[in-house]
């Protein structure tokens, strides 16, 4: 090792340039979700623990299922930006690759899975 | 650089000797709550899920979120959800040039703990 120079050593060590990116959609998602939040939170409430019934004819309306499939959409993007810093300030090496490729999947999945299931419900 | 001999240089103070600070401590706070808000997340799909495939599979979610335990994950987590939306609501401030001093800032951070509980209480009500 001690045969790298100091500039080799410095070399390739820089930023991904990507952050400028992550910070703007965090700022996007957060704004977005500003609105959405307290919707879904007064609308979702309003309806949980009602009986089966009564809880699909609430989500065929198109307000309530649009404010829950903006929610899930916008929240688990936001989630995903927002787990993948914490990956990267706690976890290292290769953990934290398989972490974050981790994270990012369930992210989209869980996304996917309540869309797909709140549109089926509405139509 | 783990080869180069970086000296016996004194390490900054860390989380463990810091004096807890507003700032700091509502800091941590906002990443905390947010990435807690994975797990009433999660409930909250399988609700969905169970929902769009009958009634059976429905009662089950329902049953579990609906219950004691599910009232208490998801009572927390709306303590989380409006304090992580005030701590977000901060972040854009600052974003904009504003508030940024430390006075300001602590004021900011006690706002959000005691709005965070307030709009909770609300949200119990309500819903």
């Amino acid at each position: 090792m001690a045969f790298l120079t100091d500039r080799k050593r410095a070399s390739g060590m820089g930023s991904a340039k990507t952050g400028t990116e992550h910070h703007w959609q965090m700022m996007v998602t957060s704004v977005a979700l500003l609105v959405l939040t307290p919707l879904f939170i007064f609308t979702f409430g309003a309806i949980l623990g009602s009986p089966y019934e009564e809880v699909i004819a609430y989500y065929q309306r198109p307000f309530p299922a649009v404010v829950a499939i903006l929610t899930m959409l916008v929240g688990f993007f936001h989630y995903r930006l927002g787990v993948q810093t914490l990956i990267e300030d706690y976890v290292h090496g290769f953990a934290r690759k398989a972490t974050i490729i981790g994270m990012i999947c369930l992210s989209y999945a869980a996304a996917a899975f309540a869309i797909f299931a709140i549109v089926r419900i509405a139509l | 650089m783990s080869d180069v001999n970086r000296g016996n240089r004194p390490l900054s103070p860390h989380l463990t000797i810091y004096r807890p600070q507003w700032t700091s401590m509502s800091s941590i706070l906002v990443r905390i709550t947010g990435n807690a808000l994975i797990v009433a997340a999660l409930m909250i799909v399988w609700w969905f899920v169970a929902a769009a495939s009958g009634p059976e599979k429905f009662a089950t979610a329902n049953g579990f979120v609906t219950s004691w335990f599910g009232d208490l994950i998801m009572t927390l987590s709306t303590l989380g959800l409006w304090y992580h939306l005030l701590g977000g609501l901060r972040h854009l401030v600052w974003d904009s040039g504003r508030m940024l001093d430390v006075d300001k800032s602590e004021l900011a951070a006690q706002m959000m703990m005691v709005l965070s509980v307030l709009l909770t209480i609300f949200t119990v009500i309500v819903v």
